[in-house]
């Protein structure tokens, strides 16, 4: 079959364009990644404060901070903090080991947003259960496109 | 051997929460970035995070791509003793770059 000009520039437009646009989390990979995270078992809201700027100019570097409400003894701290997003090109972002001796249950970071999301904080109790929060941030310019 | 910043108070005093944070200087390239060349740029992040105080493990962190070029970590531990703080940052390649702090406790 000849290829037309229309075709072939359709074809190689549509090449260029999957070679530049690598896979992108979705709102379901992010649950599928919270799933792995709590093992299926059920998360509650609140218990977390999580402070993320409401808007960004710049994707590549936003600042985060995390705070669960926990006496943080042997018997009751928070065993981890895992971060989730929606639409940068991997779910997960962090995950973050706590002890006893963390003292508080209070992380900071700084993470990439590739667009206007919502990010997901879910804790982890040391008595197996999971609270969660989460925040909308506005992104004007995405993280990933500078060289 | 890259630079960190770290940031322990020197001296505290016994049972106080202290705020440790932490500065690495990594590119963390994605590996989901095209370069000039069209191919992808291959991935190069630090994966894995540990604080250990008088060798006892206190904070880890596994980081994804997410994570800022220069990964930033502040996160809080007890000062129990004075000793010394052990922070290492192990890349994908499995590189682990080490960092010492001391604190003194009273």
């Amino acid at each position: 079959m000849n290829t037309t000009r229309r075709q072939f520039s359709l074809l190689a437009a549509g090449a260029s364009f999957a070679l530049v646009t690598p896979a992108r989390a979705t709102p379901d990979s992010m649950k599928e990644s919270i799933q792995a995270f709590t093992g299926g078992r059920p998360v509650t809201d609140g218990r977390i404060k999580f402070e993320i700027s409401l808007l960004v100019e710049n994707g590549n570097s936003v600042p985060l901070s995390v705070l669960v409400d926990s006496p943080m003894t042997k018997d009751n701290h928070v065993t981890r903090i895992g971060l989730f997003n929606e639409k940068n090109p991997m779910p997960d972002v962090a995950i973050f080991n706590l002890t006893p001796r963390s003292g508080r249950a209070q992380i900071a970071t700084r993470m990439r947003l590739n667009d206007t999301q919502f990010i997901t904080a879910i804790a982890e109790m040391s008595d197996g259960t999971y609270f969660s929060a989460r925040s909308g941030v506005i992104v004007t310019m995405p993280a990933c496109v500078e060289e | 051997m890259a630079r960190a910043l770290i940031n322990v108070p020197q001296k505290a005093k016994r049972g106080e929460i202290i705020e440790i944070k932490t500065l690495m200087s990594h590119p963390m390239e994605t590996g989901f970035r095209p370069g000039m060349d069209g191919q992808l740029i291959p991935r190069d992040i630090i994966e894995k995070f540990v604080c250990t105080y008088n060798g006892e493990v206190v904070f880890s962190a596994q980081l994804y791509p997410a994570i800022t070029a220069n990964p930033f970590i502040s996160f809080t531990t007890i000062a129990t003793d004075s000793g010394t703080l052990v922070f290492s940052w192990t890349d994908n390649k499995g590189d682990t770059q080490v960092q010492t702090a001391s604190i003194q406790v009273e």
